[in-house]
Parts: structure tokens; C-alpha cells; sequence
């Protein structure tokens, strides 16, 4: 019997040890597939000659721009309309028509306004960044224990001691989990637009790969966008557990 | 009285909404940011109703949604079947469900430049990408659906002596119908973003490559009426998501 935990690592060695000698038996040569073992060579060779990191490195940080950016205008107008029921209630007509808007469908206005580079995929991955933080912060903010609130109220707090002091500490475990799903948004927005059409960053690298007709090279690419994908994933959750424990746990829409 | 009150709220909610593009109004006709970037609302408007009576916009709205459906509707199936088949055994699970899970954070638009190589700039291509990429979340929730159902149904099952199919279509599946339903909403929205990415990309007939071409010949009027058609799309779909979940779940909100 196999023990559980190596169970998982079954089926993905059987898939790569049958492609492996299928490739071998046929003498693969194609445009479009390679052999795990030329996969893998091509992964050592672009992380040992920064290929990978330099790409890594633009595609996060326009991640991460994008998500400070997005996060903070979500942040900012989550808690205002979770605090406010009347303002609340006067956008939601404005919310629900822009929301959506899939993030993509700006590309050719962010293209015209402002050209290639960071700039143009910062501001579509804000704006994607922008709807899970408000409506899940707005939620967190209203869902705060009432009699919280009503501690605030006997204490005449003002208005800023109020978020600062009562509503972000309770509200804090389910905002980070917002920002935990929308830092996975930004990664899938940042590859998007630049695998479009934005020549930098991971998705401009595997997209020259694959029109260099380096198979291999492209299909290391897609492993490492899916290590990063999941390295970012894990670390957040681990982030998320480490930080606030079982209090994160609710309203946990993943 | 509340009701009313809730009518009074939605109107003045969609008045904000309507001093909005009073505002957008005012900034293009005022010319704080050039016309070449920011048509004013009248503009859009224009545009859009030109390109329904004299353009090829229905056409291109036609294509877009055509990519969006039958990728979804391929998503679907085989995201459900391959689920249910995963799902319903425990080992099948403990084999598979690592690796999927390890999938799963993987940005989908990276398996483009993949489908290009093995499809090249086809209508396939399309349809392998916006499955590919919105299978994900009805797959991971009909897996997640069949394995949380309440483990008494399987016991009744069994004592039944009921077939697996029958299991599945009689216990399982609407058990796990509101996470199956949950799934497909989310992949509707994936769904549509990969059209366009792979219109732009393919040059295939569509909003997205429509859009495109606008951007680059600076008809900054054609772009904003097809991004507003695309918001329009994203706003009906899950709209029309949502009736079908209410409808399909009704029998659930009596017991």
C-alpha cells in the first residue's frame, strides 16, 4: 500500500514517465512538443543564465503595483460604503455597471492612454484589483460584531478613531483574505496582458519562446509561471494561517 | 413601506450613476483629457447605435459570444463529468486531487502560447484555451460538491443497492448542485476574458479584436462603445446566471 502522502505524486510521475518514452519512441521533433528531460534541461539553463529571474522579476512587480494600487482605491471605498449605508446605497448602480467590465477590455484603452510597459499593465491589474477588495472588505466591514460598534458609539469616538481603532482591527482577518484572492488575480492579469500584448515580463517570455519554435523552453516557462502561481498561493495561505489562525477561516469564500 | 423605500433608494442610486456621465460629459466637452483618449458619453453612444444599424458590431458581438458559449458549454460538460468521475471514487481522489490542486493557481492565459504551438491562430486554438481555462472552477467544485455530501445518502444508497450512475445522478449531482452552479458563474467571467484575449490574439472575428483595431487606429469612439458592450456581456451573463441558480436551487429554500 502506498502511504496518502505520496499518493498525489503518483499520477504526475506516471504522466511525465509516459510522455518521456512516448517522446523517445516516436524520435520526437516538433514545434510544439518536447520530452520532460529537454523540458527540464531548458528550465536549468534559464535559471542559470537569469532568463527567468529577470522576467520574474518584471511580471511581480507589476503585480504587486497593481495590487498596492488597486488594493488601497478597494480598501479605501470598501470601508467607506461598509461604514455609510446611505453612500452604500447611492453607488450601487455605479458598482454594478463598471464591475463587469472584464479587466482585459481595457487593454486597448490603457494601450492608447498610455503606450507599452509598466505603466499601462499596472493600471489594468488595479482595476481588476479594485472589485474582490471592495466587495469583500465592504462586507467584512459590515459584518463587524455590532456590539463593537456599539462600544464606538459609547465611547464618542470620532468617525476616523472609529475605522482606525474598532473596524480595521476587527475587520483585518477577512481583508487580508481579500487581498490574498486578488494577489492571485493580479498574477493571472499580469501574464494575460503581457502574453496580449505588453513585450515584457513572463507571458512577453513565453510567448517569444514559443514563436522562436523552442518548445521546450516555452513549456519550461509554463512550468515555472505554474510554480510561481502556486508559490504565491502557498505562501499567502501559510501567511494567512500564521498570521490570524482560525479567525481568517471565516467567511473564507475559497 | 420598505419596499417603497427600497424603489426610492434604487432610483437615487441610479441618478449618482447618471451624474457620473454627466461627469464624463462634462470633462469631454470641456476637454480636460483629449478626445483622442476619452470620447465623451454622447460620442460612445453614437458609435454604438452606428454600429448596430449600419456596422458589423452585431456580427462582431455574435462572434465574441459564439467563442464565449461554446467554450464554456465544452468547460461544462466535461468539467462536470471528468468532476463527478474524480469525485465519486475516495482513491481516484487521493490520486488525482494533488495535482490538480497544484493546477489550480496556474494562470490559465499561460497555456496560450501551448494551444498556439499545437493548434496554431485557429477558432480551436479559442475553443481549447476558453475550456481550458474555464474548466477549472466547475471541475474543483463538482470534486469539492461530491465529496462533501452528507456520507448517511451513500449508506441509503447502498442499502438501496442503487447503480453508481444512479448514485450519482439521483444523490451526488444535486447535492452538489449549488457548488456546480457556483463554478460555472465564475467560469462564465473566465470565459469571456480568454475570447478576448484569444480575438485579440488570433485576430479572430470578434469585440476583442474589434476593440484592438479601434485602439490602433485612435477611433477612440468605436473602442469605448465595444468596451461597454463587453461590460455588457459580463453584466447579462452572470445576470442570467443568477435566475438559472435561483430557479434550478428553488427546491432547496421549501425543504
Amino acid at each position: 500500500m502506498i502511504p496518502d502522502r505520496f499518493k498525489g505524486l503518483v499520477f504526475p510521475a506516471a504522466a511525465l514517465a509516459a510522455l518521456e518514452i512516448w517522446a523517445r519512441s516516436v524520435d520526437l521533433h516538433s514545434d510544439s512538443l518536447a520530452p520532460p528531460s529537454a523540458i527540464a534541461a531548458a528550465f536549468g539553463l534559464a535559471i542559470s543564465d537569469g532568463a527567468f529571474l529577470s522576467a520574474t522579476r518584471d511580471t511581480l512587480a507589476s503585480a504587486f503595483a497593481g495590487l498596492i494600487i488597486g488594493g488601497a482605491i478597494g480598501l479605501a471605498f470598501g470601508i467607506a460604503l461598509g461604514v455609510f449605508q446611505v453612500f452604500d446605497r447611492l453607488m450601487e448602480v455605479t458598482v454594478e455597471a463598471v464591475r463587469p467590465i472584464p479587466s482585459i477590455a481595457l487593454l486597448p484603452i490603457a494601450l492608447i492612454a498610455l503606450g507599452f510597459g509598466y505603466r499601462m499593465e499596472i493600471a489594468i491589474i488595479a482595476f481588476a484589483c479594485v472589485w474582490p477588495i471592495l466587495i469583500l472588505s465592504r462586507a467584512a466591514v459590515q459584518e463587524v460584531e455590532p456590539r463593537l460598534m456599539e462600544v464606538a458609539r459609547a465611547l464618542r469616538l470620532s468617525p476616523a478613531d472609529r475605522v482606525r481603532k474598532i473596524i480595521i482591527p476587527a475587520a483585518l482577518p477577512r481583508i487580508f483574505v481579500a487581498f490574498r484572492l486578488a494577489a492571485g488575480i493580479a498574477l493571472i492579469v499580469a501574464v494575460t496582458v503581457e502574453i496580449a500584448i505588453n513585450p515584457i515580463g513572463l507571458g512577453a517570455a513565453i510567448m517569444a519562446a514559443q514563436q522562436g519554435l523552442q518548445p521546450d523552453l516555452m513549456l519550461a516557462y509554463l512550468v515555472w509561471i505554474g510554480v510561481i502561481g502556486y508559490g504565491l498561493n502557498a505562501g499567502l495561505n501559510l501567511a494567512q494561517r500564521h498570521l490570524f489562525g482560525r479567525a481568517a477561516l471565516v467567511g473564507d469564500p475559497a | 413601506m420598505t419596499s417603497r423605500g427600497a424603489i426610492y433608494w434604487r432610483i437615487a442610486s441610479f441618478a449618482v450613476a447618471a451624474g457620473f456621465v454627466g461627469l464624463w460629459q462634462l470633462i469631454a466637452d470641456l476637454r480636460l483629457v483629449s478626445p483622442v483618449f476619452l470620447p465623451g458619453p454622447d460620442r460612445a453612444w453614437a458609435s454604438l447605435v452606428r454600429g448596430f444599424t449600419s456596422g458589423d458590431l452585431g456580427s462582431k458581438l455574435l462572434g465574441t459570444l459564439e467563442h464565449m458559449a461554446y467554450g464554456w458549454f465544452l468547460a461544462s460538460i466535461a468539467g462536470i463529468a471528468l468532476g463527478a468521475l474524480i469525485g465519486s471514487s475516495r482513491s481516484m481522489r487521493s490520486y488525482i486531487a494533488p495535482s490538480l490542486e497544484f493546477l489550480r493557481p496556474l494562470p490559465v492565459s499561460a497555456i496560450i502560447p501551448v494551444a498556439i504551438a499545437l493548434f496554431g491562430l485557429t477558432q480551436g486554438m479559442a475553443l481549447f484555451v476558453i475550456a481550458f481555462g474555464a474548466i477549472w472552477p466547475m471541475l474543483l467544485a463538482t470534486i469539492h460538491g461530491f465529496a462533501a455530501v452528507e456520507p448517511r445518502l451513500y449508506e441509503v444508497a447502498r442499502s438501496l443497492h442503487m447503480s453508481r450512475l444512479a448514485v450519482i445522478f439521483k444523490i451526488a449531482l444535486p447535492s452538489a448542485a449549488p457548488d456546480i452552479l457556483a463554478g460555472m458563474r465564475l467560469s462564465l467571467t473566465v470565459a469571456l476574458i480568454l475570447s478576448v484575449v484569444c480575438e485579440i490574439l488570433a485576430g479572430l472575428d470578434g469585440l476583442g479584436h474589434s476593440v484592438l483595431l479601434s485602439a490602433r487606429a485612435f477611433r477612440s469612439a468605436d473602442l469605448f462603445a465595444g468596451v461597454i458592450l463587453l461590460g455588457m456581456i459580463g453584466y447579462l451573463t452572470s445576470l442570467m446566471m443568477s435566475f438559472a441558480e435561483a430557479r434550478i436551487l428553488r427546491y432547496r429554500r421549501r425543504s
